[in-house]
């Protein structure tokens, strides 16, 4: 039967969300033959609709609805309703997200036998490994254009980079690039190379940059197997008495209740969401929430050690000119415990503009320390740290009962406690992040504290034993056949680089699983 | 600007003959509160056009740019202006006079120095009335579009067809 699918044809596949997961995965089963119903919270936007200017264009795109934070990060203190930056659309944050595309080190698929124990992390080897993921990173690779694989160009560095390289080099690192890019150098795959616009995460209005909001769906829509449902959020999902999913409840773009049925149901709705759904899901059957039985749903979030150093110069930089994250120096993403911390990280160009500056410098900040340090904002260079943080048990996502959403289902609250290890890692970076400006005449550098969320992962987890985790190798859950989970919540551990180059590649890997599995009358 | 903050049509002459000095920085009259050389006068409804003027001044000590002109830290706290608001306002600012005058002040603009403001204002900083002036002011002033080219700034750069061709990789110094 081809789309659109009736809401009683319990043949068809449900995934939850169209981001980085969802949509690739919708895609690659429509491309298949397998019938795919896409249940999307947001609206749909284009390259057109995207609106270069940030406070706009986040409230084009940002998930808004109520959420609480708990524990002694930053960003509890700060943002206290707004632990994440992520997007409420068609494609996901893979509109917002800034391309960096990079695969894991092969060691950090086994993170806990590589480190050791790391006291009060719960670390886990992947079930999987890098020989496994090395050819669906190929074809990740390939989907997104990714500059400097395949054969593609990388993409000319911008005022931003050349800043970051002059310093990386005067202190001798090696590995300095403008990165490994979702974006195009030159035309490919029907998208136009990069115009250097510089609003990466408000929406690429030239289409440079790959997103699911305009590759994978439109091409999967294009099949006539993928029906992608915009403004329907899902609230439940539904099971029988034998313990199998059978379809989703959601309320749809007039806030009315409606159940499509399903023979496979797929979650994708980020690591807050998707956890959160699983929890919202509980029954007499499954009192601790769906796919719960060990108690790992929710647990082990992380959001990558994050912090950005931004400088300024005694001349113009203008950062903001061009890609906003095409440039990395990967010296320190090597596991060197010699430095005081396990695992490594990365250091990326960065650029934000006045408006979110202002907002994310120093929040809370005031008088002349903080002013004098926007009056240099046209001579400032900027760069963010990403690296490893460890699975704690205790960084969770719980239900908030107190707090409740515009469906009246209790908030998700996000708690999350820095380990020993990430502030360790996260002074190295300050420290090495200072250096490489200072050695290219910084008159101030500011190491800036961490965002709100943009990777966020880990909540449900995948694990050899069921016992350790909620998904197997497959993100198929230990409890329920035909429930898996295709985000980055399934992350085992976090590793140093950007997830979505990841979160695809295991996407595209567990739709060939699960079409195999239908064929076979498995599923 | 925006349009309530449009000049008015008045004679600095005329200005000064309605009002009644407010601080060094500004005058208020009935009903208004404006710049002393009327380069902007800024109409007021719901707040006494006294507490204007103070809150302008808060805004800037708050976040101060010597190159950013008055008239856009009005702007930034116009939105007070309103039957909703006035309660919360008017109270915040008699604190701060309040606080201005324990510190041996006639009150929050007669501080000549940005020191005796700034210490003022610290004696306050946890309060709900501070820190929402502050949080406000964050785009209020931010993102006002008149004020980023005082920053270097250019914003949306689609219709002009990026930076390609317009110096994404200038930087000559490096
Ligand atoms: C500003 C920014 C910059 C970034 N830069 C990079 C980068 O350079 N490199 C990189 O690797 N990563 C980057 N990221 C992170 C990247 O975007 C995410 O890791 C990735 O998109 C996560 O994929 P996902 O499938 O887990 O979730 P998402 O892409 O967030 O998709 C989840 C989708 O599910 C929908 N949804 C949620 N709940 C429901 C529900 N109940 N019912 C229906 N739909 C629902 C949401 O609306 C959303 O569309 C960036 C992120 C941001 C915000
Ligand atoms: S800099 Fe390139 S990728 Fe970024 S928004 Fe512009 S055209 Fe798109």
């Amino acid at each position: 039967m081809a789309a659109p699918f009736d809401l009683n044809d319990d043949s068809v596949v449900v995934v939850i969300g169209t981001g980085a997961g969802g949509g690739v995965l919708a895609n690659e089963l429509a491309q298949k033959g397998v019938s795919v119903v896409a249940l999307e919270a947001g609206g749909r936007y284009l390259p057109d609709d995207y609106i270069n200017d940030e406070w706009e264009s986040f409230g084009q795109l940002a998930w808004l609805d109520a959420r609480t934070t708990s524990g002694d990060w930053r960003v509890a203190r700060d943002f206290s309703g707004l632990p994440t930056w992520i997007v409420k659309a068609v494609g996901g944050a893979t509109v917002h997200w800034a391309g960096a595309s990079l695969r894991f080190q092969d060691h950090e698929w086994k993170a806990a036998t590589t480190y050791g124990p790391v006291q009060g992390a719960s670390l886990l080897d992947w079930p999987i490994d890098a020989a496994e993921m090395d050819p669906w990173y190929t074809k990740a690779e390939d989907k997104l254009g990714v500059t400097r694989t395949g054969g593609r160009e990388g993409l000319p560095g911008n005022n931003n980079f050349k800043v970051l390289e002059a310093g990386a080099k005067a202190l001798g690192y090696k590995d300095v690039h403008t990165g490994r890019m979702a974006i195009n150098s030159a035309e490919n795959d029907g998208r136009a190379a990069c115009q250097q616009v510089g609003f990466c995460f408000q929406g690429c209005k030239f289409g440079a940059k790959w997103s699911s909001a305009y590759a994978d769906i439109p091409r999967g829509e294009a099949t006539g197997n993928l029906e992608v449902r915009e403004r329907a959020h899902v609230l439940k999902i539904e099971h029988n008495d034998a313990g199998q999913v059978t379809g989703v409840l959601y309320a749809d773009a007039d806030g009315n209740q409606q159940l499509q049925k399903a023979r496979v149901v797929c979650v994708a709705g980020n690591s807050i969401e998707s956890p959160r759904l699983l929890l919202n899901s509980a029954s007499n059957m499954f009192p601790d929430g769906l796919a719960n039985s060990s108690g790992q749903v929710g647990r082990n979030y992380m959001r990558h050690m994050t912090g950005s150093v931004y400088a300024v110069f005694d001349k113009p930089v203008r950062m903001w000119r061009g890609t906003t994250m095409a440039g990395i120096i990967t010296d320190e993403s090597r596991h060197d415990p010699s430095r005081g911390f396990v695992g490594g990280y990365e250091m990326e160009t960065l650029s934000i503009g006045l408006p979110f500056m202002a907002a994310f410098l120093d929040p809370g900040g005031w008088g002349r320390e903080f002013t004098t340090a926007l009056d240099g904002y046209e001579n400032m260079a900027g760069m963010w740290l990403v690296g490893e943080d460890m699975p704690q048990e205790t960084n969770r996502i719980t239900l908030n009962h107190e707090v409740k959403d515009q469906y009246g289902l209790p908030a998700p609250n996000v708690h999350f406690d820095d380990h020993p290890n990430d502030i360790a890692m996260r002074n190295h970076a300050y420290k090495q992040g200072s250096a490489i400006y200072d050695a290219v005449g910084a008159t101030r550098v500011f190491p800036t504290p961490p965002y709100p969320s943009t990777h966020n992962l880990g909540t449900n987890r995948m694990s050899e034993n069921p016992r350790d985790g909620v998904v197997n190798k497959w993100g198929q859950t230990h409890d329920v056949s035909n429930l898996f989970v295709s985000d980055g919540s399934q992350f085992t551990t976090g590793a140093a680089e950007n997830p979505t180059l990841t979160i695809v590649a295991l996407a595209i890997r567990q739709a060939d699983h699960i079409a195999g599995q239908m064929n076979a009358g498995n599923l | 600007m925006t349009e309530v903050l449009s000049r008015q049509k008045m004679t600095r002459r005329e200005l000064l003959a309605r009002s009644v000095a407010a601080g060094a920085t500004f005058v208020v009259g009935s009903g208004f509160v404006g710049a002393q050389n009327a380069a902007w006068a800024m109409e007021v409804k719901h707040l006494q056009p006294g507490t204007m003027a103070t809150l302008i001044q808060m805004a800037r000590d708050i976040y101060p740019h010597d190159h950013v002109a008055d008239e856009f830290y009005a702007a930034a706290v116009k939105g007070y202006d309103a039957e909703d608001k006035a309660e919360m306002v008017e109270s915040g600012i008699a604190g701060l006079n309040a606080a201005a005058q324990g510190a041996g002040f006639g009150d929050y603009l007669n501080a000549g120095w940005e020191r005796d403001r700034v210490d003022i204002l610290r004696g306050m900083e946890k309060s709900a009335f501070f820190q929402t002036v502050r949080g406000g002011l964050v785009t209020g002033l931010y993102n006002q579009k008149a004020v980023w080219p005082l920053f270097g700034y250019e914003g949306e750069s689609y219709s002009k067809g990026g930076y390609i061709d317009r110096g994404f990789d200038d930087v000559n110094w490096i």
